[in-house]
């Protein structure tokens, strides 16, 4: 029975994982973007919050409401100036400069935040969990954090796949050239991609900053399992990255039932046997020529 | 930006009154190579010209030029009369100025009707829709759900002039239509050509296939190493001053001719 709690539990913290990679796996489908930054974007979502709550008395829980909508703005305006400037020099400069963006973060951080780790207190609703039997407790803010995973990756599906805005994004990440030629102002594709992107890592900082703590570093180490929950379910492809993350979770929490010091290791395992026998990812299709 | 005066465009010489699309004096470089080299096209409403050349003449380069994928040295293009010469492709677009580029370029991952449809993203109004290219070209509605990476080269050829056209645009740029496609294949595309001209569509195609590009043009230029050596009705001119004017006069300088094969892709 422990198994299958470790499964459930896999599943729980997967989906975590998931919302997390979510904008990383847009980025890079999209304008092939590899933001090494990623990680920092979602911790200083957690500091937004963190400073903007006592000054909005909006309830924690509701942060999100504040916290997104600034994310997504900062996402286009840095898309339009320095993420794509750098594009425009290279893909070699475009991982320097997320490169330098994440330093530029953690240090920023550490200045105005200290690096006291801090947390976003909902209270109760935290710790409100319920039992199966006397084995197996699930607690209702993973859940939550699953249903949201789950309805953010299932509203980008459907965005990119049926709206106009979705399909032209689809279009500018095929050839940026020929959808000029269309008419359409890549550029601008662009930036709204990015504000989509940066939206969601704004969900997944709250979330990890009301379930566990953050300090200026926090994002570097979480950013690993953001790359690997995208190559393991193949990169562009939007369910892929659920389920992506959903089974380096499970690996992660099989490998902690073995033994705990396994957790981190049966993930990257796993990843690796991905990049070995499946370097695509399990939804993934094979570069294009 | 301001529109120079009409004074200037009726009196650079070239330019016949009521010209839809002028090219005056166009120089373009890639890097040190200097692919258009003063070279003028004038394209009046409802005509077909067939730019012909060899390989690396600037055929693509004039093109791409006119779309706005190419920044010229200097010259200018005119839509009308309005100076379209610093404009992106997606003002030129909105102005009437499509392009077929050269290898299709369709949105592979996208369906053949979200090819159409990403091609209305920016489109004028006009007949053109995607259900009116459904009855251009009849085996297209059927697989419209299919992926354009899934389609052989002459489907996707179509779904290209499709895509295009439902943007509705005055002038319709073609480069290389015939590019890698069979023979029988190459006729049944070129055989949607009147019922554009009929729709008032003007048309600017670029063509290697010199026997084809007489077949449909009302006028043919010719260019060679970037310079128009050439330029009439099809009928004016024998095969060999065709040649000479492909080739240029000696059989040395066709060979040099394709140095600059590289930037048409």
């Amino acid at each position: 029975m422990s198994w299958v709690n470790a499964v459930i539990q896999g599943i729980l913290t997967g989906a975590f994982y998931a919302l997390f990679a979510c904008g990383l796996s847009l980025l890079f489908g999209v304008m092939g973007i590899i933001n090494l930054a990623h990680g920092d974007l979602a911790v200083i979502g957690g500091y937004v919050a963190v400073a903007l709550i006592p000054v909005t008395h909006v309830p924690v829980v509701w942060s999100f409401v504040i916290v997104v909508p600034i994310f997504a703005v900062g996402g286009y305006a840095l898309q339009r100036t320095l993420l794509q400037a750098s594009l425009d020099r290279g893909p070699f400069t475009t991982l320097l400069v997320t490169f330098g963006l994440s330093v530029i973060a953690e240090n920023a951080l550490l200045e105005v935040f200290t690096s006291n780790s801090q947390s976003l207190n909902i209270g109760n609703l935290i710790t409100y969990s319920f039992s199966i039997n006397s084995q197996i407790t699930i607690s209702y803010f993973s859940v939550v954090v699953l249903a949201l995973a789950v309805a953010v990756l299932g509203a980008l599906q459907l965005f990119l796949s049926r709206s106009r805005t979705g399909r032209l994004i689809r279009a500018v990440a095929d050839d940026r050239e020929a959808a000029q030629l269309i008419g359409a102002n890549y550029r601008h594709v662009f930036g709204v991609a990015a504000a989509i992107a940066f939206s969601t890592v704004a969900l997944a900082g709250l979330a990890y900053a009301m379930s566990s703590q953050i300090a200026p570093t926090t994002g570097t180490g979480t950013l690993l399992s953001a790359f690997e929950a995208v190559v393991i379910g193949g990169i562009g492809s939007v369910w892929g990255t659920l389920v992506g993350g959903i089974v380096l979770g499970v690996a992660q929490q099989i490998g902690a039932q073995i033994n705990p010091a396994y957790q981190i290791l049966a993930g990257h395992l796993v990843f690796l046997a991905v990049l070995a026998l499946r370097p695509q990812g399990l939804f993934g299709t094979r570069a294009r020529a | 930006m301001s529109d120079p005066p009409q004074a200037e465009a009726a009196s650079s010489g070239r330019a016949a009154p009521g010209a839809l699309l002028e090219v005056e004096h166009l120089v373009v470089h890639h890097g040190q190579l200097r692919a258009l080299d003063d070279v003028s096209v004038s394209l009046g409403a409802g005509e077909t010209l067939a730019i012909i050349g060899a390989n690396g003449a600037g055929k693509s380069t004039l093109l791409r030029t006119i779309a706005g994928l190419h920044r010229p040295t200097s010259g200018r293009i005119l839509l009308d009369g309005v100076d379209l010469s610093h404009s992106t492709p997606e003002q030129r677009l909105r102005r009437g100025v499509a392009l077929v580029p050269e290898g299709r370029r369709l949105f592979p991952s996208l369906s053949v009707e979200e090819n159409l449809l990403v091609g209305t993203y920016r489109a004028r109004p006009g007949p053109f829709v995607p259900d009116r290219i459904y009855e251009l070209f009849e085996w297209m509605r059927s697989r419209r759900n299919q992926r354009a990476a899934e389609l052989s080269g002459g489907e996707q050829q179509a779904v290209a002039i499709g895509r295009a056209l439902v943007a509705n645009p005055r002038v319709l740029l073609l480069d290389e239509l015939s590019l890698g496609l069979a023979p029988l294949v190459v006729q049944r595309i070129y055989g949607v050509l009147p019922e554009l001209l009929s729709a008032g569509i003007t048309i600017l195609l670029v063509e290697q296939d010199v026997a084809q590009a007489t077949r449909v043009a009302s006028r043919v230029q010719c260019l060679l190493e970037g310079r128009t050596t050439l330029e009439g009705r099809p009928g004016e001119f024998s095969a060999e001053q065709i040649e000479t004017a492909y080739f240029g006069m000696s059989s040395t300088s066709a060979v040099s001719a394709d140095a600059d094969g590289a930037p048409e892709r």
